[in-house]
């Protein structure tokens, strides 16, 4: 689940965790992506990822694996303070 | 998540969603700054540097049985969200035995896909349910 991350001056990053999302291959699906925007499709797995986030006071890092066995609903948005 | 820092997170949430919500954001709130994470998922707009509005639900198998995408302007509906969850769950439940028919809510009936309901669609199942 969630694990606590120390507030520090330096601006944690996450991203994709997994088979397909090691150092060298990166950056070539990166360029691919940007030829043809791919949609993940339903009845595949979703992407693993880590991202730092914020929770109930307390800075986090999350792992989307660690929530296996339960159902989750992953919303993205444009933007904190961008109204709707 | 967006493609703010933890700490905009923190402001927004601090100083503005827990005026809307008790006790704030009663779910983490994630940081995806450069959009690798909504590349991987198809949601990051690269021209605006920002996520478009993606949702995913996610079984826990960890596999994706439903997404949505919508541009910035125009909100989620969340009892959809809610609904289409509790629908897979009842999918999950049966085994596959059953299925949830256009417009179905808890409550409502379901369909019990086999031979015998080729065709017969039009007996256990009428088109104003879709509706109400």
């Amino acid at each position: 689940m969630a694990e606590e991350n120390a507030a520090g001056c330096d601006r944690p990053a996450g991203g994709p965790v997994g088979e397909e999302s090691g150092e060298t291959s990166t950056k070539q699906a990166t360029t691919e992506e940007m030829e043809v925007q791919t949609m993940i499709k339903v009845g595949q797995k979703a992407p693993d990822f880590t991202a730092p986030g914020y929770f109930k006071g307390d800075f986090t890092s999350v792992k989307l694996s660690d929530y296996l066995g339960k159902w989750i609903l992953l919303c993205f948005y444009p933007g904190d303070f961008t109204f709707v | 998540m967006s493609i703010d820092s933890q700490f905009t997170h923190k402001m927004w949430n601090d100083h503005e969603l827990s005026k809307m919500v008790d006790g704030g954001i009663p779910y983490p709130m994630l940081s995806d700054a450069g959009g690798k994470i909504g590349t991987v998922y198809g949601v990051y707009d690269e021209a605006a540097g920002v996520e478009t509005r993606g949702r995913f639900i996610i079984d826990p198998d960890g596999i994706v049985q439903g997404f949505e995408v919508l541009t910035p302007p125009v909100g989620r509906n969340i009892n959809e969200s809610f609904r289409q969850i509790q629908a897979f769950q009842l999918v999950r439940e049966k085994g596959g035995s059953e299925a949830t028919p256009s417009g179905w809510r808890p409550g409502k009936a379901t369909l019990k896909p086999g031979v015998d309901l080729v065709g017969n669609v039009w007996k256990e199942w009428q088109t104003k349910q879709a509706f109400d």
